[in-house]
């Protein structure tokens, strides 16, 4: 297990279009890193390249504090899950999962011990004798992630390893990737372009946008103090509402009435013109259903609702609003980098799933004005990001894996000493890509 | 599909069988015809004689027939082996890297394969006999690379192409060199291909007649279809036409064992292969 360091990659390709650019990125011992961005934006290029299937043009990659941009993959001794598995089909799924280390010239006891440990990880045991093309696509997932645990490799390196599954499978194969990488505590990095994956994987997550990292912190930094409108809108689904706003001192005016400030943030905006607002869904609520002591915290506003979508546990209502021009572009392009296409401007508000708000119908929303950020509309900086906030969020997500990272060492110990007692039933597997 | 349309599809089979197959089925029966009853005019044999088998075996024949067959084997297993292990390195590499010039070969294998052999084979005639490669194994086998070589690239770049690259990436993260990759990984997937392409090659090769007939003059390394040109009857007045038609089965046996050998063989790698999951 090792840290991996980036420092300044740079990828150009042959017509010299820079497809990651000027990229330092820290992964530190055991931390489970997402490499997160809109298609395009260079994150499996960068994935690629710390494997090594793929040149550095400048920088340096340092994994375990030694500088591999001139090495093979095959002396990197990381192992990557391709986005279809790359399983070898004329190989049964035991070999497949026995390949790497078949390579390494191992006796075959200590192979059939090693192999049959993952498959017990991966509950593949009756399916060792058979071959990929007979196995459904998480069976198929799952050898490819044996095939990765296998030997100790120093990281774990996943390329879109969920995109092929279906919806089900995939909630599943999450959780199941989540609980290896913690027992295993095994440095990770992981490229999706699926943001409920980055939030519930990550321990921290990097946003790429055409090359260039945008912000790199904990899930929760990002979703609550992201750095500009690129990824306020990318993390978080549904997505932010930006609303056009005039500022007037500590007022904000706004399709949806006013919204006053705090000092912090007042002082942070003065002085400006035309804004955006960034108000995430679940700041919205029926304004008949919200308590009276919350009350005074928001601003209440009146408008059509133009559709509404209940789920069950919860409700989802469409309010068109009308923008400048100026900003109307300037959503639209923002929405086209973000793979979506926004053909109207209105705001997704998150209602309580018994509001009796009707489609048609003009409703009273509240509006809890304590989070909204401010954004400046020609930048896309937030200019109320809060960085101390922010970084404390960080540090304690950090703190919980290092614990976690803690834990599941002491327990890996504890089973090869053969003291298994401790941590539950299928702790002795666990000893799969200890140190 | 309705019964009627079955019955459709059945009837125009085995009009298609009938069409293909008569004149293989006309050549065996002749090839049991007695000299007497070559041209009678009726598809079955009066009384099936072997003479014509013994000639070609035992008889007039066989001198110029069993060294011919050996040659046939031995060059067209040859220049189908060299063709196929030089095609198989030349295609990964096209399929696979991007060299310059990549373009320019593969235009140049088509035009090989298109060029007229007829039109080359007079200065090959005249410079064989001057280096002294005239009527030697070498000496056909070469040629023959020339014709098998541009078809087998072709063919096994578009299997090589059929490969997913993750396959290869996969066992090189897993620890292999690109040799251990290309040989433990890359071959046995393409296997399917390299069969058919050694078919297809070896197909070429054996029934090549103007090689054959051009580059040799005695049984040192004539081929079959040229000794079959080059067959007489018994005497001058009477056509060698059994000999040959016998001749003719005898050779065709190889070449549908083949493809009944590595038909299997073929359909058993693309139905296990799956390559694309």
């Amino acid at each position: 297990m090792a840290a991996i360091e980036m420092k300044h990659i740079v990828k150009k390709y042959g017509d010299g279009f820079p497809a990651v650019n000027d990229v330092s990125l820290d992964v530190a011992d055991g931390e489970f890193m997402i490499l997160v961005g809109p298609s395009g934006c260079g994150k499996s290029t960068l994935l690629r390249m710390v494997v090594g299937l793929e040149d550095i043009t400048s920088g340096d990659m340092v994994i375990g504090g030694v500088r591999v941009n001139d090495k093979a993959p095959r002396e990197r001794n990381l192992s990557m899950v391709f986005q279809n598995y790359a399983l070898y089909p004329h190989l049964t799924v035991f070999e497949n999962i026995a390949f790497p280390l078949r390579l390494a010239k191992m006796d075959d006891g200590e192979v059939r011990r090693r192999v049959n440990e993952a498959a017990d990880v991966l509950e593949l045991h009756e399916h060792l004798e058979r071959k990929p093309a007979n196995l459904s696509g998480g069976q198929r997932q799952r050898v490819a992630m044996g095939r990765a645990i296998v030997r100790q490799a120093e990281a774990f390196l996943f390329d879109e390893p969920l995109s092929n599954l279906d919806a089900k499978l995939r909630g599943q194969m999450r959780t199941e990737i989540s609980r290896l990488q913690r027992r295993l505590g095994i440095t990770t990095v992981y490229v999706t372009h699926d943001q409920t994956e980055a939030m519930t994987l990550g321990d921290r997550v990097c946003v790429l946008r055409k090359g260039k990292i945008q912000q790199v912190a904990s899930p929760r930094e990002l979703y609550e103090q992201p750095v500009n409108l690129f990824v306020a809108g990318f993390i978080g689904s549904p997505p932010m509402n930006f609303l056009p706003a005039t500022v007037d001192g500590a007022r904000l005016t706004t399709p949806f009435g006013t919204i006053d400030l705090d000092e912090r943030r007042a002082a942070a905006v003065a002085g400006r013109d035309l804004l955006l607002v960034g108000i995430r869904p679940e700041y919205f609520e029926d304004a008949s259903l919200v308590d009276e002591a919350k009350r005074p915290l928001g601003t209440i506003f009146r408008a059509r609702v133009d559709v509404t979508e209940w789920l069950g546990d919860q409700q989802y209502a469409y309010i068109p609003y009308e923008a400048p021009d100026a900003i109307r572009t300037q959503l639209r392009d923002l929405s086209k980098e973000l793979d979506a296409e926004e053909l109207r401007t209105q705001a997704i508000v998150s209602i309580d799933s018994t509001s009796r708000i009707r489609e048609g119908r003009e409703a009273d929303f509240w509006l809890d004005t304590r989070k909204v950020h401010v954004f400046d509309p020609h930048s896309g900086d937030n200019l109320t990001r809060d960085a101390d906030a922010g970084a404390e969020l960080t540090r304690m997500a950090t703190e919980d894996r290092l614990e976690q990272v803690g834990e599941a060492r002491e327990r890996s110990a504890g089973a090869q000493t053969g003291g298994a007692q401790a941590g539950g039933a299928r702790s002795g597997s666990s000893r799969v890509g200890a140190p | 599909m309705s019964s009627k349309e079955r019955t459709w599809w059945i009837v125009a089979g085995v009009a298609i069988v009938i069409y293909a197959l008569f004149p293989v089925a006309w050549i065996v029966s002749l090839s049991f015809k007695a000299p007497g009853d070559l041209a009678n005019g009726q598809f079955l044999p009066t009384t099936p004689t072997d003479e014509n088998y013994s000639t070609i075996f035992t008889g007039a024949g066989a001198d110029l027939f069993l060294p011919a067959l050996r040659n046939s084997f031995g060059i067209c297993l040859i220049a189908t082996f060299i063709s196929c292990l030089l095609a198989m390195f030349a295609a990964y590499a096209i399929a696979r890297l991007d060299f310059p010039g990549k373009k320019l070969i593969l235009g140049t294998a088509l035009g090989v394969a298109i060029f007229p052999v007829i039109s080359i084979v007079t200065p090959l005639f005249n410079l064989w006999r001057n280096i002294g490669l005239y009527d030697t194994w070498p000496g056909l086998i070469i040629p023959y690379l020339s014709l098998t070589l541009p078809i087998s690239i072709w063919t096994m770049s578009a299997f090589f192409r059929e490969i997913p690259w993750e396959m290869e990436q996969a066992a090189q993260v897993d620890g292999a060199t690109t040799w251990q990759a290309f040989r433990k990984v890359i071959v046995p997937l393409a296997a399917p291909g390299v069969f058919t392409t050694a078919i297809i090659a070896f197909f070429i090769a054996w029934n090549d007649f103007v090689y054959g007939i051009s580059l040799t003059s005695t049984s040192a390394a004539r081929p079959v279809p040229a000794a079959l040109g080059l067959f007489s009857g018994a005497s001058q007045f009477e056509d060698p036409t059994g000999a040959i038609a016998a001749a003719a089965v005898i050779v065709t046996i190889p070449v549908v064992a083949l493809v009944l050998l590595f038909q299997r063989r073929i359909v058993a790698g693309l139905t296990n292969g799956a390559v694309k999951g």
